[in-house]
């Protein structure tokens, strides 16, 4: 466990350590879903830097309180970022490095898409896309209800924004004038059958947001004091809820895996592994 | 029959005998009053609607506890998705409309309520044949199928406004996702003071040569049934299986051990339902010949609930002719 305070909102926040967390995330990823033979590891790369700037640089949390009432909540709707979370999830000292080689294994808690029974530090089940963002409305409603200052953040990836409950919800979030709710867009562009904007064009992400009256931020989501920044302008937002569309890169940080639709759940072999881990680990310098 | 026994539940309540020498009310009436009640007591308990607030009587609860009653629109997906979250956050949640729509958020209630074993109740509004003059579009007859086939999901059927008050007070105090089947209609209240529990059922008339095992209106037209079939020397038990997952096992079993055959009713399609949940439990524990009162594998139409009932073969007529055949 990093001898961090997460409970403190005001801890020192080093980006250049945040870079190397990012950076061990990504390599946990690689290994995990290497590990697996199966999972998706492209759009767990994209989102990466994301919540590596949540959970080490803005959340207040406690891994040693895992359902601390007052915490932060992280809702990963895009579920199939597991890999993503369980990773960053460990380096926060919620679990330990070695079990995320037990992804999608019999017995492992680490299931293929996220189960809040059996993780600590997971607050929804992930899979079908769309729900999250309902289920973070209705944790923001019970936050103001019960006078928490708990913020909730929720993830989507850009293809899920094809499903019609991510707009029911992003009419319900301002209707209930949800200022402690953030929605994060994984904007990198690609669903599994292709690019984003052939399966079911959504370039206007953020108008989109805009006309529904949310405030809406846009930023490099891999560059993680733009996610930070953009974290803190929306904590300063009131009577209405803030959307950072985060522009990312999916496979981020593996040259071969950047962009490409195949890597979105494809069996890395073993030479893609090695390969992958060299660069992540070189780009570090290590 | 002595009527004031109280209820052991971590609620106070107002006395139900109180509460019998009214006139009938609706189910959804019950349950709204009893939500209000609940509420005082439980801070915690919330309430979410989708733009048929007022027909659920869950309007009310809002207007007593401000801020307590989350109505989202017409977005039945958001409803059980909202809900998720608020009992994510601790809270009990009672969410409800008609079925026929909530039955678009299968997925929702499924890996959210059902997988995460969530403290949801989801109240099913307007169900069955018996919805009437909205048609078949609005009639839905494979909710319970659907809620039944969920793991973790159990599904309760109140027969009048007495046994969905205390479902939904017996729903409130056990953790976990109930689904609450509801009729639009309002019925006489056929219970005395009988504990309503889940995973149990209401022994309404005993009977020694065929027992009717009904659920919902067709409880009435059980009991209706029954008289027909005692003018022909007929004996028959009727049992109101309100609690269909957990099924009252013991109850079910007695009646095939005891009589000579069971006829189950409801207003439902023959698949899935309560028919098929006492022959799933009889044919491992207890072979019985079983028939099975339910609409035929078709879609409902615009009329009377009677004639309706009637014409897709679920009235008391049916009943009584299919108990006739068993003990023939």
């Amino acid at each position: 466990m990093p001898d961090v305070d997460f409970k403190d909102p005001n801890r020192a926040i080093d980006v250049n350590y945040l870079k190397g967390v990012a950076s061990q995330v990504r390599e946990d990823i690689i290994v995990a879903v290497g590990t697996a033979k199966s999972g998706h590891s492209g759009g767990s790369l994209s989102v990466t830097d994301i919540l590596v700037s949540l959970y080490f640089g803005k959340m207040r949390h406690d891994p040693s309180n895992p359902k601390w009432p007052d915490r932060d909540r992280l809702l990963l709707s895009k579920g199939h970022a597991a890999p993503a979370l369980y990773s960053t999830l460990a380096e926060a000292g919620y679990l330990q490095r070695d079990e995320l080689k037990t992804l999608r294994k019999m017995g492992s808690r680490l299931q293929g898409h996220p189960d809040p029974k059996k993780v600590p530090g997971i607050e929804i089940p992930g899979g079908p896309e769309g729900i999250g963002l309902s289920e973070g409305i209705g944790m923001a409603i019970a936050a103001k209800l019960d006078g928490r200052e708990s913020r909730i953040y929720v993830i989507t990836g850009d293809g899920e924004l094809d499903e019609g409950e991510c707009w029911e919800a992003a009419m319900a979030a301002v209707k209930f004038k949800l200022d402690n709710l953030t929605a994060i867009v994984d904007r990198n562009g690609l669903q599994q059958e292709g690019k984003t904007s052939d399966i079911m064009p959504s370039d206007s992400v953020a108008d989109k947001f805009r006309a529904f009256n949310w405030n809406v931020i846009e930023i490099d989501g891999n560059d993680i004091p733009a996610v930070l920044d953009a974290l803190n302008k929306a904590e300063k937002v009131s009577g209405r809820p803030t959307v950072i569309v985060a522009k990312t890169i999916k496979g981020k940080g593996v040259d071969f895996m950047e962009n490409k639709v195949v890597y979105h759940a494809k069996v890395l072999t073993d030479e893609e592994v090695e390969n992958a881990l060299k660069q992540i680990r070189a780009a570090r310098g290590k | 029959m002595k009527r004031s026994r109280m209820h052991s539940s971590r609620y106070a309540l107002q006395e139900e005998s109180d509460l019998m020498d009214q006139k009938p009310i609706s189910m959804r009436e019950a349950i709204g009053n009893a939500l209000i009640e609940m509420g005082s007591t439980n801070k915690d308990l919330m309430v979410v609607g989708a733009d048929t607030t007022e027909s659920l009587h869950l309007m009310p609860f809002g207007e007593k506890y401000p801020g307590r009653l989350v109505n989202i629109g017409i977005a039945e997906q958001n409803m059980i998705g909202i809900s998720s979250g608020l009992a994510l956050s601790g809270k009990t949640v009672f969410c409800g409309t008609y079925m026929v729509f909530i039955e678009r958020a299968l997925d929702q209630i499924r890996n959210t309520l059902a997988y995460c074993k969530l403290n949801v109740k989801i109240i099913g509004a307007h169900t069955g044949i018996s919805v009437g003059p909205d048609g078949g579009s609005h009639q839905t007859i494979e909710d319970i199928a659907m809620m039944r086939a969920l793991a973790n999901m159990r599904v309760l059927v109140p027969s009048d406004a007495y046994t969905a008050r205390r479902l939904a007070i017996e729903a409130a105090n056990e953790k976990g996702p109930f689904y609450i089947r509801l009729i639009r209609g309002t019925v006489p209240d056929v219970h005395g003071d009988q504990e309503i529990k889940i995973g149990k059922s209401s022994t309404l008339k005993d009977g020694k040569d065929v027992s009717i095992i009904a659920c919902g209106i067709m409880v009435h037209e059980a009991l209706k049934a029954a008289e027909m079939l005692s003018k022909e020397g007929i004996s028959a038990r009727v049992i109101d299986c309100y609690s269909i997952k957990p099924i009252d096992e013991e109850t079910v079993l007695k009646a095939a051990n005891e009589t000579k055959g069971i006829v189950t009713a409801e207003d439902h399609n023959i698949y899935g339902g309560l028919g098929s949940a006492v022959a799933e439990l009889l044919s491992r524990k207890r072979p019985t010949r079983i028939e099975m009162v339910a609409v035929n594998d078709t879609f409902g139409e615009s009329g009377n609930p009677s004639e309706l009932m009637i014409k897709y073969g679920i009235s008391a007529q049916n009943i009584f002719d299919k108990a006739k055949e068993l003990v023939k």
